[in-house]
């Protein structure tokens, strides 16, 4: 025990504390507030009144949230879109990641992860950019070279169904570079006296790759995974916002709560309608968050958030 | 063939040396084809984006955007040089962001991270904790942009671009772990002498923290650098518009672009090549992070094994 108690503890990390207030303020301002703020999802926001003054409106606007039918859509929309990212990102990037360490020379290695890396460095804005070049419907590269064929020009910004398949080669493609890095260093890192006796038992470099590569790799692709679930119903709001925009035609397919919050909040400006959804989007990610967490507890306690 | 007969000789291969010599040639093969149509898939939309910018207006409005122009041009860069006042502030904006925005968040994410890794600190845990809850849950976009708008009254103003990005818990929790690593010893030999700890955090610790500060820092640089998600909620005055942002509102309406230009100084009549501008002015303002990232992406990489490692 100290003998002098709090105020002789907090006396003697004066300095301590005194460093830490400009990133405690920051917290405060920027997530314990608008923490609290949560509960502007049960009042009928007017801004008079602002986030504590509004009247409170009971559970009217999550009835009209989920009434809509919206609620499902866009749930559904962004589970499904991080499942088939979660997937198809990880199976590329554990791909491109074991064949750069075993197949191809250093030069190349070198020169190719540089090149499958640069998608990481740009803004949004910019794949928005490249995805105009692309898929523009009068002059996109596309619909170029379907022409010069003599072939139908496509629709793409009026097509829902095409956005899907779109937006997960989006996501691999910006997710690659930094993802066959992180796996290439879980894959430098295995012990290199397994390989050779391997060698020496007379595998080949397949049965090395599916027997020796992979399963060391499962704890990584396991702890990697596990916690990309516990972010299931956050959707990437950059990607879908600057691919999509406010193309209500796409919406069926692409909205996900994200976007629908923004939108709810800038757009129609129904900000009752818009917390609410934030709401729910919050509980939800803890929820799954604690799940995910829970599971890698079990697997791997080293790897644990908490 | 010969060397796997020797191979065969010796006896030290039980499966024959010779298929283990074509499994190998052919994950070769298979390495090459896929790593190269990976890497080209990545550098491709690149380059159409140069190409076109580099294309002739009218051919683009007859042929859509191609690989290879078939008329080249530089009229959408003589454009944008030539007008350039829009795109300077811009560039101003986002660079004053970024530089402010780094050095002043770089600071404070050591800062913390010091305080939270010194293990005398008798609250550090429940400090940490405070800072790590916010990355599990979180009051929404709604109450976070009232707050900024209504409560902090940031709409509109240089510093809004700056504060909301201003700390991030994973870059401190990096930061500590890298400072844990820093012998315990220095800073108790420094108390000894009487400094005192905010002077050992700056005399002693940054100076040993430059790799982690330097990884850190990019990793900041890089995300204010791209940042338009601050400007699309909070900025409405077109000087105080970053470059991504400014990038977003051509590329969104060719009205915008054609006022942007008039108001760079371009004649109202003017004839304005949108199709390649627009491509032009994504390369221009990629451009500084084409030329930089080869030489700084060692540091993304060390930073994303730290934060592997770490989780």
């Amino acid at each position: 025990m100290n003998r002098h108690g709090f105020l002789g503890d907090v006396r003697k990390n004066k300095t301590l504390l005194l460093m830490l207030i400009p990133a405690v303020l920051f917290f405060i301002l920027f997530a314990y507030v608008p923490m609290a703020g949560i509960v502007l999802a049960f009042k009928q926001f007017n801004y008079g009144g602002g986030i504590f003054g509004s009247p409170w409106n009971g559970l009217d606007n999550f009835r009209f949230f989920f009434e809509s039918g919206n609620a499902w859509m866009v749930t559904r929309n962004t589970a499904l879109y991080n499942i088939a990212f979660i997937i198809v990102n990880n199976v590329l990037q554990i791909a491109a990641a074991i064949l750069l360490f075993e197949a191809v020379g250093k030069w190349f290695r070198k020169i190719s992860q540089t090149v499958m890396f640069l998608p990481y460095f740009i803004s949004w804005v910019v794949v928005g950019a490249i995805a105009y070049n692309l898929f523009n419907y009068d002059v996109g590269t596309l619909n170029s070279i379907l022409t010069a064929f003599g072939l139908e020009r496509i629709d793409i910004y009026n097509t829902p169904s095409y956005w899907p398949f779109i937006l997960v080669l989006v996501s691999a493609w910006k997710a690659l570079g930094y993802g066959s890095v992180m796996y290439l260093a879980a894959i430098t890192g295995i012990d290199t006296e397994m390989y050779e006796a391997a060698e020496i038992d007379g595998a080949n470099v397949f049965e090395r790759i599916f027997h020796i590569t992979i399963p060391n790799l499962y704890p990584t692709i396991i702890i990697l995974v596990l916690l990309a679930v516990g972010n299931i119903f956050r959707g990437d709001f950059g990607m879908f916002y600057n691919m999509v925009g406010n193309n209500g035609l796409l919406f069926s397919s692409t909205d996900v709560i994200d976007t629908f919050v923004f939108r709810s909040l800038t757009t129609s400006n129904e900000i009752g309608l818009s917390a609410a959804a934030g709401f729910y989007q919050s509980v939800l990610g803890f929820a799954t968050i604690l799940l995910a967490n829970y599971a890698v507890r079990k697997y791997d306690k080293d790897h644990a958030l908490f | 063939m010969s060397a796997a007969m020797t191979n065969e000789k010796t006896g030290n291969a039980p499966r024959g040396a010779g298929k283990k010599q074509i499994d190998r040639l052919l994950l070769t093969i298979i390495g090459y084809v896929f790593i190269s149509l990976l890497a080209i898939v990545c550098i491709i939309p690149f380059l159409l984006i140069i190409s076109s910018s580099l294309t002739e207006e009218a051919k683009i409005v007859e042929n859509g955007f191609q690989l290879i122009p078939t008329a080249f041009s530089v009229e959408a860069y003589t454009l944008l040089f030539k007008y350039p006042a829009q795109m300077l502030k811009a560039y101003g904006v986002t660079i004053a962001v970024t530089a402010l925005g780094t050095l002043a968040g770089l600071f404070l994410t050591a800062m913390t991270a010091y305080v939270l890794q010194r293990k005398d600190f008798k609250w550090r845990n429940k400090f940490s904790f405070f800072f790590f809850f916010t990355t599990l849950f979180s009051g929404g976009l709604v109450p976070w942009y009232l707050m900024i708008v209504n409560y902090l009254d940031l709409k509109d103003r240089l510093i809004v671009l700056i504060l909301p990005m201003l700390l991030n818990v994973f870059y401190i929790i990096v930061m500590k772990s890298f400072m844990s690593s820093i012998p315990e010893a220095i800073t108790e030999s420094a108390k000894i002498d009487g400094a005192g700890d905010f002077r050992i955090f700056i005399q002693l610790i940054l100076p040993l923290s430059k790799p982690a500060l330097a990884t850190i820092g990019l990793f900041i640089a890089l995300a204010y650098w791209n940042d338009w998600y601050n400007a699309l909620l909070f900025i409405s005055n077109e000087n105080l518009m970053p470059l991504q942002y400014y990038l977003y509102k051509m590329l969104g309406n060719m009205d915008g672009m054609r006022k942007a230009m008039v108001s760079s100084g371009a004649v109202v009549t003017m004839n304005i090549p949108t199709e390649s501008l627009k491509m032009a002015m994504t390369i221009v303002a990629t451009g500084p992070i084409l030329l930089a990232y080869p030489f700084i992406q060692r540091y993304f990489v060390q930073g994303l094994t730290i934060g592997a490692v770490k989780g």
